[in-house]
């Protein structure tokens, strides 16, 4: 080939890969648009405060009502039941991983939560109707196990991949100085994990919590499935209740094309947003700072 | 803080890793024991009869199959590209850390928000209806984050002088990024795209509201229709149908069938990995 053909050709090239950049801008930008555009074409017609303070989601009757705080609270007890649960199990499976599992164990320990980490939400969901609901039914004498305990679980169960993951990576990258030197003045293995470890590698722990965090709020088809999808304002672990992303899931499929329930989903799907984008960056803020922790 | 028993310690720790090692356990052992008798080969080749009570879920099976192409056809052209400028020809500017910062959001947005854009986009907007190019569309703006980011670790793992040594052959970026670069980060490229469609081929949420149906009679195969996917399927049968107890079975064997085919395609992953590590 022609040299001045070689040329123009790798210079096409260039304009390619790079307009391929452009597009996930432009996705992100196509998504927070669409948000804000249907947000504020429901806010023209609900005001905010109405929308942040209402204590009734009841879009379809005779007086709608579109107050999103028996939603955001739902999100917030199924969340916050999850991570009860998953910070613990997860930042405990990470030390053993990373301080106390032999080569051979850790071999079989990593592909093990790999396996964990690709089971569908779906079939998580559906486990949780035929295995945990049931199960709570039984402890607690309800007719189904369907509540926010039963989603919390599950939730738990999707989250711990990913502390375990992040969390372990932070453990591990403490500096074996830091060990030795615990050692060294006469703390026993498990005082210099409690200790020394732990807190040293606390930046990364956090961001693999705020990360856990992020993937349950986010979640549709677990909550969806398991949780009762009861509209009530929620009233503890025991009771059905009905987040967010179910509360979408459910109605966009029947709710007919703009009119105001319509933009009432996208409302709650910007708060979503909001939510998640918040804790991810609190949580990149951390990975930031243990990154500069590392480079130390 | 008063010492504890180091047996108790160890206890904690194991405690913490044993209910983990349990949550998989309980899952995997569920779906297989109670699965496993309703796979036979009728079950996989062979469409839903009487009301989705008997027969098979051949249809459910092509449209997850169909779905995954299509995400591929849409993610991997255009993730591979984005990875390639992102490591081989930007530099440090404000455009660039715009891009990776689109990037890493992106990765961070719930999928039944990609679902509403999906909708919003491809079913209403460009007027593709509810059909499976729009899911699959749909899936694929999901893929793309994650596409990049594992493109992008295999491209950084190629040493410059690999670069320099096509450079200083007279090839230009170009060539030596089609003809050095890109084959030798191959499988890493590889690993990463396997993972990722693994992920799209078991997500339900944006497929909710963009094509997914409960039932088809026969895989049509366009591009226009509606279709049934795996996850969909197994969310309806659980939770929608009116004889659940009755179908149940078919439910166990449908999310078996899922959850075999997402482990394959990890595995595949983990072999191409495995092996080309091997080859290092």
């Amino acid at each position: 080939m022609q040299i001045r053909a070689r040329e123009n050709f790798d210079r096409t090239f260039r304009m390619i890969f790079r307009a391929t950049g452009f597009l996930v801008i432009a996705v992100l930008g196509g998504i927070f648009i669409m948000l804000l555009y249907n947000s504020i074409a429901f806010f023209v017609k609900v005001s905010p405060w109405d929308f942040i303070t209402g204590t009734q989601w009841n879009p379809s009757g005779r007086a709608a009502s579109y107050g999103m705080l028996p939603l955001l609270v739902s999100t917030g007890i199924v969340t916050l039941g999850a991570m009860i649960i998953a910070v613990p199990l997860g930042i405990g499976t990470a030390a053993f991983i990373s301080e106390y599992a032999k080569p051979g164990l850790k071999n079989i320990l990593k592909p093990a939560i790999e396996m964990l980490a690709a089971v569908p939400s779906v079939a998580i969901g559906f486990l949780g109707i035929v295995i945990v609901g049931p199960g709570i039914a039984k402890i607690t004498g309800q007719s189904n196990g369907l509540n926010a305990l039963n989603g919390a679980i599950l939730l738990a169960v999707m989250a711990l991949p990913t502390i375990i993951t992040v969390a372990e990576d932070a453990i591990h990258a403490v500096p074996r100085t830091y060990r030795e030197a615990s050692y060294g003045v006469g703390a026993s293995r498990w005082q210099t994990l409690i200790h020394i470890t732990i807190p040293a590698a606390a930046p990364g722990i956090i961001a693999a919590v705020m990360l856990g965090v992020g993937r349950a709020i986010g979640e549709t088809m677990t909550v969806l499935m398991a949780t009762g999808n009861v509209a009530a304002f929620p009233r503890g672990f025991f009771h059905s209740v009905r987040t967010i992303t179910s509360t979408i899931a459910i109605e966009m499929g029947e709710v007919p094309y703009q009119t105001t329930h319509y933009f009432a989903l996208f409302a709650i799907a910007t708060v979503l947003f909001i939510l998640t984008l918040a804790v991810n960056l609190i949580g990149e803020y951390f990975v930031n700072r243990f990154r500069k922790f590392q480079a130390a | 803080m008063k010492k504890l028993n180091p047996i108790f310690e160890w206890f904690i720790l194991l405690f913490c890793t044993g209910t983990v090692c349990f949550f998989l356990g309980v899952i995997l052992y569920d779906l297989v024991s109670k699965g496993w008798p309703v796979l036979s080969w009728a079950f996989v080749s062979k469409g839903p009869t009487a009301g989705m009570t008997q027969g098979g879920i051949l249809p459910a099976i092509f449209g997850t199959v169909m779905l995954t192409l299509i995400t591929a056809v849409f993610s991997v052209p255009f993730g591979i590209c984005c990875a390639v400028y992102l490591n081989e020809y930007a530099k440090d500017t404000w455009l660039t850390r715009l891009i990776r910062a689109s990037i890493r959001n992106l990765s961070g947005v719930p999928s039944i928000i990609y679902g509403l854009f999906g909708l919003a986009l491809f079913v209403q907007s460009m007027g593709m209806g509810t059909s499976v190019l729009s899911a699959g569309l749909t899936l694929g703006l999901l893929s793309l984050p994650y596409i990049i980011t594992t493109t992008e670790e295999a491209l950084r793992r190629i040493p410059a002088s690999t670069r320099e040594a096509a450079l200083g052959v007279g090839a230009t970026q170009f060539e030596s990024i089609r003809d050095v670069v890109l084959p030798s980060a191959l499988p890493g490229i590889l690993t990463g795209v396997v993972l990722t469609l693994s992920r799209a081929a078991g997500e339900t949420a944006p497929i909710l509201f963009t094509g997914a149906a409960f039932f088809i009679a026969g895989g049509s195969g366009y591009l226009n229709q509606e279709f049934m996917a795996l996850p969909y399927h197994l969310y309806m049968l659980s939770t929608q149908h009116q004889a659940i107890e009755q179908v149940r079975p078919i439910a166990y064997g449908t999310a078996l069938v899922l959850l075999i085919v997402v482990f394959f395609l990890n595995l595949t992953a983990f072999y191409i990995r495995y092996k080309h590590r091997n080859n290092e």
